[in-house]
């Protein structure tokens, strides 16, 4: 049963969209090898461009699917399509380069390397995987994004010299710095005060049309929910699981 | 690169713990090394000022004492012998007998009564000025010009040895007429003299007013010797026709005598008239001594690289604790890499760089610091050996 709070787009609506899905999940099912929990979603799909927030009890399996759209984890049966691409027939080498290239992941926690300064951390990616090359156009970038975001003038400041909502700001620029076609966001805005959640999430989404990318957001803050075009309650997928 | 370029921004943030790290790696590397190069040029400049040194003849007694009175000038003071043992060895014509006289010191430096032979026995070098020609002469070691400040000109006083004394040692005046180039030997740290300048410290020889005066003998007075009368401590070109040495040079001492043989059967036959175990006198191989004295350090060498090698182990159980935890710590970091795609084996990449980091940078400066012992081990070495002095 669905307790999201209105005005809140119908449920596993199918968004009407001109082109490709940016996902599509069908007969999906997981289970982690520990057991006592199962994830079975018998259909999905992500329109292109667009943001549909994911809400539902803790232990539903939310960052579960997350997971497994970037080829973090593999499921058990199913297939998952992602940008045209079936995430799960690539092997792990692919799937990691496709992460790179394809998907921009916003954390809770930001994920913000304190050792490195804004602009290093906004460039990580490129330090961690070949696939993505270090160029003036990427550095470019980063100063454009930096400055679309408010923190133009706070790059060379290590993460623990930034407030928190700036620190979500560097990890929104290092989400969009490699032009990924999907952005993964797992409770973005969950330790954000309530004055910078709105605003962190517009950026967010501002910054992925800009870019032309979709969002999938897992969120507990059902007051953000409006500010997405759709809305899907796990709980249905957890019960159909303990089913 | 990439790695590299990550694992030296971990290093630079965390500076503190990364210089406490690289500090300590650095110092289990350089300890070994610098005690092995330090223990080794040691070992060769010990063994090689006793295989330089053929022969030595001194009273009975301790070798050991007798081969550091004559060879390193330490404190060690055996039993004189009497210069006729000198005039012995000339006279057999089997060797040249150097007599080193070391009794007596100088601002905390030895004095050393010799003959002109010693300089050319030992090969050594005027750096300033001239060599020992007059009675009260001294030709100073580099060592002692550079920490005494004093050059040719100056004049060293030698130390009263017995203040209460009235017939033991006087101070004397002695002006420096020639500076030694270095030689990373206890030569450094010596002041030659002759060793008839010794003897006039010891109150063997000296020089006074004339006891007897002309107005005396005008006066037909019997000559008496009395304390007015006064007695030199400097010699000087107006006194120096006034000292004279009482009794017979025969019976004058030496610390020991350097025999330096003409040949191996000279030295066979040398070593013969000295067996004798109730005779006074013994003659001596040093490097022999030496070599037993070397041996014992390098047996309690040996105990001192066992308690390194278990520091050593215990310092990097340490460094490799702080690396665990330090990867710990950075979990979250690898959890974050792989969600962002970092490539297969980057998260190995990432930290060895950081540990190759701490440790190249550990063995760069510990190469450093061995190149600078290396290079400055026989002055070091020399400087320790005459620190006993």
């Amino acid at each position: 049963m669905s307790t999201v709070t209105r005005p809140v787009k119908p449920f596993l609506r199918r968004r009407p969209i001109d082109g490709q899905d940016m996902i599509r999940i069908e007969g999906l099912s997981f289970g982690y090898r520990a057991g006592g929990f199962r994830l079975r979603v018998p259909e999905f799909e992500l329109g292109q461009g667009e943001r549909l927030a994911i809400v539902g009890p803790s232990g539903s399996g939310k960052t579960t699917l997350l997971n497994l759209v970037a080829g973090i984890l593999s499921p058990e049966n199913g297939q998952i399509d992602v940008a045209g691409t079936e995430v799960t027939r690539l092997s792990e080498a692919e799937r990691r380069r496709f992460r790179a290239t394809q998907i921009g992941f916003v954390f809770q926690d930001f994920a913000l390397l304190d050792y490195l300064p804004a602009r290093q951390n906004i460039l990580y990616p490129y330090r961690i995987n070949p696939a993505l090359k270090l160029d003036a156009e990427a550095r470019a970038r980063v100063e454009a994004l930096a400055s679309a975001c408010g923190i133009g003038g706070k790059l060379d400041r290590h993460p623990t010299d930034l407030s928190q909502g700036e620190q979500q700001r560097v990890a929104i620029c290092r989400a969009l710095v490699t032009r990924p076609k999907l952005i993964l966001s797992d409770e973005a805005t969950g330790n954000l005060d309530p004055d910078s959640k709105a605003r962190i999430l517009d950026l967010l989404f501002e910054q992925a049309a800009e870019a032309g990318a979709s969002v999938l957001a897992v969120t507990h803050d059902h007051e953000l929910l409006p500010r997405f075009e759709r809305v899907l309650d796990f709980a249905q997928f957890r019960e159909r699981a303990e089913a | 690169m990439n790695a590299l370029y990550l694992a030296f921004a971990y290093l630079r943030y965390h500076r503190a713990r990364s210089l406490v790290l690289i500090l300590v790696a650095a110092l289990i590397i350089f300890v070994p090394i610098a005690t092995q190069t330090l223990l080794s040029t040691s070992e060769r400049a010990l063994v090689a000022r006793g295989e330089a040194t053929p022969l030595l003849l001194g009273s009975r007694g301790s070798q050991l004492d007798l081969t550091m009175a004559a060879l390193y000038f330490s404190e060690e003071r055996p039993a004189p012998v009497p210069m006729r043992e000198v005039e012995a060895i000339w006279d057999s014509g089997l060797g040249v007998p150097i007599p080193v006289h070391t009794a007596f010191s100088s601002n905390g430096f030895r004095i050393v009564g010799t003959t002109l032979d010693y300089f050319d026995f030992r090969a050594l070098a005027l750096n300033d000025g001239r060599g020992l020609s007059l009675l009260g002469d001294a030709v100073i070691g580099a060592d002692v010009a550079e920490v005494l400040g004093k050059g040719v000109g100056d004049a060293l006083v030698s130390s009263p040895e017995n203040l209460f004394d009235l017939d033991g040692v006087y101070p004397l005046e002695m002006p420096i007429v020639g500076v030694l180039a270095p030689t990373n030997s206890p030569d450094d740290a010596a002041i030659f003299i002759d060793i008839k300048t010794a003897w006039v410290i010891q109150g063997i020889g000296h020089g006074h007013e004339d006891v007897v005066t002309a107005e005396q003998i005008a006066a037909g007075t019997a000559a008496l010797a009395e304390a007015a009368v006064v007695q030199y401590q400097r010699i000087t070109e107006d006194n120096i026709d006034s000292f004279h040495f009482h009794g017979s040079q025969d019976n004058f001492p030496t610390s020991a005598v350097i025999v330096v043989p003409n040949d191996t059967r000279s030295a066979t036959i040398l070593k013969g008239r000295y067996l004798d175990a109730d005779g006074p006198t013994q003659l001596i191989e040093p490097a022999g001594v030496i070599q037993g004295l070397v041996d014992r350090i390098f047996r309690i060498k040996s105990l001192l690289d066992v308690v390194t090698a278990i520091i050593a182990i215990a310092a990097v159980a340490a460094i490799g604790l702080a690396l665990f935890l330090s990867y710990r710590l950075r979990a979250r970091e690898i959890v974050t890499a792989v969600k962002l795609g970092a490539r297969r084996g980057m998260v190995l990449r990432l930290l060895s760089a950081e540990t190759v980091t701490l440790l190249l940078t550990s063995a760069a400066i510990a190469a450093v610091g061995a190149t600078i012992v290396s290079r400055n081990a026989e002055a070091w070495v020399g400087w320790l050996l005459a620190l006993g002095n």
